[in-house]
């Protein structure tokens, strides 16, 4: 998961309370992105996202004493994060729906018109399947895939945004996640379901548009 | 279960959070399925395609900041 290699909390607890700056900008690097989306999902605007992301960060250099390890450490410092970023949210009076779900959340991931109707011999199924995707062995076509996934997911809803990047970017499990968010476990599934599938949309379209132009 | 189903379950089922029936008819359904096998593929590889992108991270003078202040931390 992620594009960052870290080592284990273990180690990353003793050099952080030793001063490892290597260490530290390891951390800065693989977990602040992510923590800027989630930051962003409780308050106004991306400058505010960054300062609890500053603030979280400073929070966890004072505690990282008292850090027992109960969670892993990343769960800790995006707890923190969450505490920070909620009451920050609160002060500029901007509410997140994170409980409910949204009209962004509901109806069919996959348009129906691609599966046969009620009146049809196998109604619900396919009308014709969905056209298997190229290996990406070419280093030009992994990097388009890449822009075409950061793309797709820059265009998702904010509560979808941020539980796919919890669950498929830093590898979080779905429990993690829900206490996190403070969501129940159905609406989580749902916000992630709906992230994956809409990415999923995007890199369709962009192997149809690559592989019409290879044909023609 | 049709297709139109199947691929409203694909997380759920990735999460191992099926009832045992209603994980039944998925696996049943996809033995016999190409087009919702191929559906199940590509939303696995969507979910490790997304694990590749790194989310745009912090301005470097916020980075900086940050390592001036891990730098000069009073520790005991």
């Amino acid at each position: 998961m992620g594009v960052v290699v870290l080592p284990t909390d273990d180690v990353l607890v003793a050099g952080l309370r030793a001063g490892d700056e290597e260490m530290f900008a390891c951390v800065l690097t693989g977990w602040s992105g992510s923590m800027l989306r989630l930051a962003r999902s409780f308050v106004s605007t991306a400058a505010s996202a960054e300062e609890v992301v500053q603030d979280t960060w400073l929070a966890v250099l004072q505690g990282i004493e008292r850090f027992e390890g109960r969670s892993s450490l990343q769960t800790w410092v995006y707890r923190i994060l969450v505490n920070i970023a909620r009451k920050r949210g609160a002060r500029e009076q901007r509410t997140v729906p994170w409980t409910s779900l949204t009209p962004d959340d509901e109806g069919p991931t996959v348009d129906p018109s691609r599966f046969r109707g009620a009146d049809d011999l196998y109604p619900g199924g396919w009308l014709a399947f969905p056209d298997i995707w190229p290996n990406t062995e070419s280093e030009v076509l992994a990097r388009e895939i890449r822009a075409t996934v950061a793309a797709a997911i820059e265009n998702l809803p904010v509560r979808q945004q941020v539980v796919l990047t919890l669950r498929d970017i830093d590898g979080q499990d779905a429990e993690d996640v829900c206490s996190l968010l403070d969501i129940s476990t159905a609406n989580q599934r749902v916000l992630l379901h709906r992230a994956r599938a809409a990415v999923r949309g995007h890199l369709e379209r962009y192997f149809a548009s690559t592989t019409a132009g290879a044909e023609s | 279960m049709t297709c139109a189903e199947l691929v409203e379950l694909v997380t759920a089922f990735l999460d191992r959070a099926l009832d045992p029936e209603t994980e039944q008819r998925f696996v049943e359904h996809l033995a016999i399925c190409d087009g919702c096998e191929t559906y199940v593929e590509q939303m696995r590889r969507t979910i490790a395609e997304v694990g590749k992108v790194q989310p745009e991270s912090l301005p470097d003078e916020t980075r900086d900041r940050l390592l001036d202040a891990f730098r000069t931390f009073p520790r005991t």
